[in-house]
């Protein structure tokens, strides 16, 4: 099973109760390696997308191959070469966090005597030795999410699946988590593919990330590409004089586009931190005096807002995974 | 941790069962409270409806009748107990095995079915261990009801023997079997906490009740007759008593079994046929 993409997604599809579309014919790849985040609001079809990939329900049209293997056709292939780390808290509260990771590694059919190794060391890297004789019921949800990290990372996956892997954490939580996922790429050369209804979450951590909306997927690209795309970083500068100076600006490096807007020009430009001192350099020379200069730089809040038309929204989302989200806070609190 | 590591996996089948059935069997028997309430309630059926109900009573003091000779002739023993309480064997399995409906929604909202799903665990894997972990259980509920019995006072036919217990063991693990993937099969699709509990009302009553459990199927009338005379529970409950309580032979024995084991065996089969087609969505 090897090919140049990790996961290869042609015109997938899901259709529910023959009414509902919530995954309606998507594209994407994700090369090896790479961090792959798709961001989208709650019910836009992100939780079916993953679930489809990690063959846990089947898609009504379309086909999906996770390192060659059919999602559909093979099947136990997939499942034997991922790791799935879900939005829920699945480990079992009345067991320990050792004897949920051993269960995990038994579902892998990882024989004990490896699986007692590779549980012990996962404790250590996800910090939770010195817990792992107690039952899941006493930990924090910091630990729920850890824990659920190791039991997916227990068949050494080379693709692994995080649905919302922050949803519900403190910032603390978060930071820590995204320190996992940095790690997991870097030192083990794995390929993630995550979902996350944070943008923030989406920009610090994702290599390439795709726009989600009512089932289709709107754009795909780097977070810097998907900016990039709105014409770049935007500078305001006001001089002394009221001269156009709009010719000079247009010939600096990186400027794409300047408008003179009520006594001031606004520039666009693809690299807004090199662009600015050229300006100043450039106005200097030719003797007017910069009064005023400010740099913005667009957050995928507006790339967002620029393909979905709107911010992001708090759909409906289906009944269960309304309930299983909650029950994750409450769990996460108790 | 590397990830070009050659460690062989197992690729048998059936890998999985036993650790999943064993997660089961260990949120039973690691809590005290759920497995002393589980020995207290058959403690409860046989000494309150078993002692109460007598009525061998009834037919005794009447002149020119002997009340030994009309138990023995009505219900095959000497005393309305002997004869209730091996029906309480088969039924502690109802009661057993229906709360695996309860354990496979849970598995669903919790989101723990999904993460089985997966894995390279087969559906039918999921199943069995279901069904196997509620067959265990019910096991030693009704070996425990078997026990209050004979301290409660169970007159043994001239049937009994060493091979009654063994006799017992297998017939209350065929109906378990059987039992289990039935109430686990009805509640594959749904994720509602009701359905199980409501499943269970619904269903309990008439095996119990449609069966051999308070009175002979012969003294029924016929339409509930026709009802009682395919019920599953009524076989179990004849091959209990023979084993036990009657003294005319072992006669429709072999037949019991044939029909609680194909019992077993078609309606696992369906379960693990609805599963492939039910647990992913």
């Amino acid at each position: 099973m090897s090919e140049n993409e990790a996961i290869k997604v042609e015109g997938l599809t899901k259709i529910y109760n023959k009414t509902l579309t919530a995954v309606d014919h998507i594209n994407f790849s994700v090369k090896h390696g790479e961090i792959f985040g798709f961001l989208g609001p709650n019910g836009a079809g992100k939780t079916t997308t993953i679930k489809m990939l990690i063959t846990v329900i089947r898609p009504t049209e379309g086909k999906a191959t996770i390192l060659g293997g059919d999602i559909a056709k093979q099947s136990m292939e997939v499942r034997a070469a991922i790791g799935v780390v879900p939005q829920e808290y699945t480990a079992d509260e009345d067991l320990t966090g050792l004897e949920n990771i051993l269960l995990c590694a038994d579902l892998y059919g990882i024989p004990r005597g490896v699986s007692k190794k590779r549980a012990s060391d996962l404790l250590n890297l996800v910090e939770l030795t010195a817990f792992k004789d107690k039952r899941v019921q006493t930990y924090s949800g910091g630990m729920r999410r850890r824990l659920e990290l190791a039991c997916g990372l227990i068949n050494r996956p080379k693709v692994l699946f995080l649905d919302e892997p922050t949803l519900g954490l403190d910032v603390q939580t978060r930071a820590a988590t995204w320190n996992y996922v940095r790690m997991l790429k870097k030192e083990f050369g794995m390929t993630l593919f995550l979902t996350t209804h944070y943008l923030e979450e989406a920009d610090a951590l994702c290599d390439r990330i795709a726009i989600i909306d009512h089932g289709k997927i709107v754009v795909v690209g780097s977070p810097t590409e998907l900016k990039d795309s709105l014409g770049g970083d935007i500078l305001t500068v006001s001089i002394q004089k009221d001269e156009d100076i709009t010719e000079l600006i247009s010939k600096i490096e990186h400027v794409k586009e300047v408008k003179k807007e009520n006594g001031s020009y606004m520039i666009k430009s693809s690299n807004g931190e090199l662009t600015a001192p050229l300006i100043i350099e450039a106005l200097r020379k030719s003797g007017h005096v910069v009064t005023k200069l400010s740099l913005t730089k667009p957050t995928l809040n507006e790339v967002y807002l620029q393909y979905t038309g709107k911010s992001m929204r708090d759909a409906e989302e289906s009944r269960e995974s309304v309930m299983a989200q909650r029950m994750a806070m409450r769990r996460s609190r108790a | 941790m590397s990830n070009n590591d050659e460690t062989q996996v197992s690729k048998s089948r059936m890998h999985g069962l036993w650790a999943l059935t064993n997660r089961e069997l260990k949120k039973w028997y690691q809590q005290p409270f759920v497995l002393a309430m589980g020995i207290i309630q058959p403690i409860l059926w046989l000494a309150l409806l078993g002692k109460a109900m007598n009525i061998g009573n009834i037919v005794t003091g009447i002149p020119g009748i002997n009340p030994t000779q009309v138990m023995m002739h009505t219900f095959g023993t000497k005393d309305y107990f002997s004869f209730m309480s091996m029906s309480m064997v088969a039924f502690t399995v109802v009661f057993t095995t229906a709360f695996v409906g309860m354990s496979v929604v849970w598995d669903k909202r919790l989101g723990f079915m999904n993460k089985v799903l997966s894995t390279p665990v087969s559906r039918s894997a999921i199943i069995l261990s279901k069904v196997l972990a509620a067959s265990v259980r019910a096991l030693f509920q009704s070996a425990i009801v078997a026990l209050v019995a004979f301290a409660l006072g169970l007159s043994t036919g001239t049937n009994f023997g060493w091979y009654s217990i063994l006799g017992i063991f297998a017939i209350v693990f065929l109906i378990s079997v059987g039992l289990a993937s039935f109430f686990t099969a009805l509640t594959l699709r749904t994720t509602r906490m009701e359905m199980p509990q409501a499943i269970f009302q619904l269903v309990t009553l008439p095996l119990m009740f449609a069966s051999s459990a308070y009175f002979p199927i012969a003294q029924m009338p016929n339409w509930l007759q026709a009802i009682a005379s395919v019920n599953p529970i009524s076989y179990t409950i004849d091959a209990v008593r023979r084993l036990m309580v009657f003294s005319d032979g072992f006669g429709p024995l072999p037949l019991d079994f044939a029909y609680v084991g194909i019992f077993a065996i078609v309606v696992t089969t369906i379960c693990i046929v609805l599963s492939w087609r039910y647990l992913n969505k």
